[in-house]
């Protein structure tokens, strides 16, 4: 019996049952779709780690405070002040650290900002002039403070441009020259501090889960004194001169630090220098292991779905019995009666295949749509490894669960087979 | 050369502890064209014979020679080759495929051989059981003794060398009873061996010779002296 007769057959028999197959393979189309999304989101969110290292500029490095080692680990809400104001500029010295092109000190906080009669709450980042040396972004109007506004903690004040579309867009009022009232939201103080505005950066979308466009700036130590009150920083960004002199500086920033604080030994380290490179690690890391995860669950979906495979197809070949021994009593071998069946299952799991990926990459795209609505610059990639593996895994599936069914087919004695009712 | 020779057959059902002997030594030959009834009561063991005639099954012991060939050593494979080319079977309940055309039907056994022109063959079968007209109907849309004429034309379809009847008007009127018989004297006339198999002397009495059956063994042997010739249906004349 050649292969496309078979083929046909199994067609036909398919096609006669056309609710029971699609019910049937419903738990493989789930299990694949499954996988399909899952590789998909893997790679976007991918992509959109790496999108956002090169948008936040190459070369860089973060220190932040922690506490020591030999205290434990950081306490949520606890307040860690050991990274000063002086250990910027003792890390901006040349002579100490001579392959840091640029020395950005930062605080951040939760601000309540207020126009006229318009109050909008956002978060704020006291930064210094270096900003802009440090991070990639562009000015839609005006432009970012200088040093000397930043030095001289001037009332001044950039806006993201969610923030400026938020206060200004009803109004058409140029922001530019408009003078805002900022206040740190943890203060009841009524009131605020009156910034001038002198500039909006253009639109940048989100980064790291905060969204860059919906923040505001101002001078560092208005920040820290007249905002937070507070004398201490939350991170210290460095752009390094070339790749090839990360270690070096991660090196010389340890011993500047260390030097600063007067540490002896290493248990009473009380900062972290991390660069990109270990950022994206971290979050690979994490991700994989999500992937992993939800892989597994797919896979468990793969099985289910594979039992109820063997479960109809068990049915399939109980109502099927007299036909089974007819197709031996005019000639059909056990084999090509196992074939048939196991054809059957694999076809079935073939088209749930089909089907998952078609709708794994639906939703990957409308999820893709999703993201990029929010505001993230998420890539929809779909791999063709997924695409085959799940192809490959739902056939393999078909026939590992349509083996028992299809061996009691082909066992079946044609003579008790012509006779059952 | 005869077409079946069987010597000191038997079988046996059943394990070490509790055997059940169903047929007991039988012995017989049968020549190519003959029209043979196997007759006997129910249980008398005319059923496992003809399974084992027609390669369904296999004897317990003795010899069974199939157009002079020992059948002993042949695989199931190639029983299944034989059942395909040199067998053609009518079942009591026609066993044709649900929700499947005439032709399909008729076309069922070609699907494991090696012939081609699939098609072709099974009308040209269908047609020598007068039901050309219903090729494209299917086996709910037709009367009982029209699916009998299926599975007969089905039977025909590789070219056999015998067809085996088991019970073949047993489900129909005497009228379909009546042209199923007559399309079977007419296919014994053209040269084509049958055996019947039947526990009616009516239906028997068709053939041409008897072979008696009675708790597994081979009671009587003979001609058929007064044979009933059916008479052609109305719609089978041409």
């Amino acid at each position: 019996m050649n292969i496309s007769a078979i083929v046909k057959l199994v067609v036909k028999n398919l096609l006669a049952r056309k609710g029971r197959s699609l019910l049937t393979i419903l738990g493989i189309v789930i299990g694949v779709a499954g996988v399909i999304i899952i590789i998909s989101l893997g790679a976007g969110a991918q992509s959109l780690i790496l999108g956002q290292v090169t948008k936040l500029g190459s070369n860089l490095l973060f220190i932040e405070p922690t506490k020591n080692i030999e205290s434990g680990a950081p306490v949520p809400g606890l307040i860690i002040s050991t990274l000063v104001n002086n250990d910027v500029d003792a890390l901006r010295s040349p002579s100490r650290v001579p392959h840091a092109a640029a020395v950005n000190a930062a605080v951040n906080g939760l601000a309540s900002v207020t126009w006229g009669s318009k109050s909008i709450d956002t978060s704020f980042t006291g930064t210094d002039s270096y900003y802009s040396q440090v991070t990639n972004f562009t000015m839609q109007s005006g432009q970012f403070f200088n040093s000397q506004e930043d030095q001289g903690a001037a009332n001044v004040v950039v806006l993201g441009s969610a923030v400026s579309e938020q206060l200004f867009g009803d109004s058409g009022v140029n922001p530019i020259g408009q003078v805002i009232k900022v206040k740190s939201s943890i203060q009841a103080k009524a009131g605020g501090i009156p910034l001038r505005v002198i500039g909006v950066i253009a639109s940048r979308g989100s980064s790291f889960f905060q969204n860059q466009d919906d923040m505001i700036f101002l001078p560092l130590t208005l920040g820290q004194e007249q905002i937070l009150g507070i004398h201490y920083l939350q991170g210290v960004y460095i752009k390094v001169d070339a790749a090839e002199n990360i270690d070096q500086t991660i090196a010389d920033v340890n011993l500047v630090l260390r030097q600063q604080h007067r540490i002896q030994n290493d248990v009473n380290i009380d900062f972290a220098v991390r660069n990109q490179a270990d950022a994206v690690k971290i979050l690979s890391t994490i991700t994989d292991a999500l992937k992993l995860f939800l892989i597994a669950m797919a896979a468990i979906s793969l099985v289910v779905g594979g039992i109820g495979i063997l479960n109809i197809m068990m049915v399939t070949v109980g109502e099927r019995t007299r036909e089974i021994g007819l197709r031996k009593a005019v000639g059909a071998t056990n084999g090509v009666i196992r074939n048939q069946f196991l054809l059957e299952a694999s076809m079935l799991t073939g088209l749930g295949g089909v089907i998952g990926i078609i709708a794994g990459v639906i939703i990957s795209y409308l999820i893709s749509l999703l993201m990029r609505q929010l505001g993230y610059e998420w890539a929809f990639v779909i791999s063709w490894v997924s695409v085959v593996l799940a192809v490959g895994v739902s056939i393999l599936t078909g026939i590992v669960f349509g083996l028992l069914p299809a061996f009691k087919a082909a066992k079946l004695d044609p003579i008790e087979a012509l006779r059952y009712e | 050369m005869n077409l079946i020779n069987v010597k000191n057959l038997k079988k046996d059902y059943g394990s070490d502890d509790l055997i059940t002997s169903v047929l007991h030594d039988l012995s017989f030959k049968i020549e190519k064209g003959e029209f043979v009834a196997i007759m006997g009561p129910s249980g008398s063991g005319k059923s496992t014979l003809m399974h084992i005639l027609s390669f369904l099954d296999r004897p317990t012991a003795g010899l069974y020679e199939f157009e002079g060939r020992n059948t002993e050593g042949f695989t199931d494979a190639y029983l299944a080759e034989l059942r395909n080319e040199r067998i053609g079977f009518v079942f009591q309940s026609f066993n044709l495929l649900p929700r499947t055309s005439v032709l399909d039907n008729v076309k069922l056994p070609l699907l494991y051989s090696k012939k081609k022109n699939h098609d072709a063959l099974a009308k040209k079968a269908l047609d020598s059981v007068g039901l050309s007209h219903r090729l494209n109907y299917y086996t709910n849309q037709i009367s009982g003794g029209e699916k009998q004429r299926v599975a007969l034309a089905r039977a025909l379809v590789c070219d056999p060398a015998v067809i085996f009847a088991d019970e073949p008007t047993g489900n129909l009127d005497s009228k379909s009873g009546n042209t199923v018989m007559y399309i079977l004297q007419q296919l014994n006339d053209q040269g084509r061996t049958v055996i019947l198999v039947t526990h009616e002397t009516d239906t028997a009495n068709h053939a041409k010779r008897i072979l008696r059956i009675r708790d597994g063994n081979l009671v009587s042997d003979e001609l058929v002296k007064k044979r009933t010739i059916a008479t052609p249906d109305q719609d089978l004349i041409k």
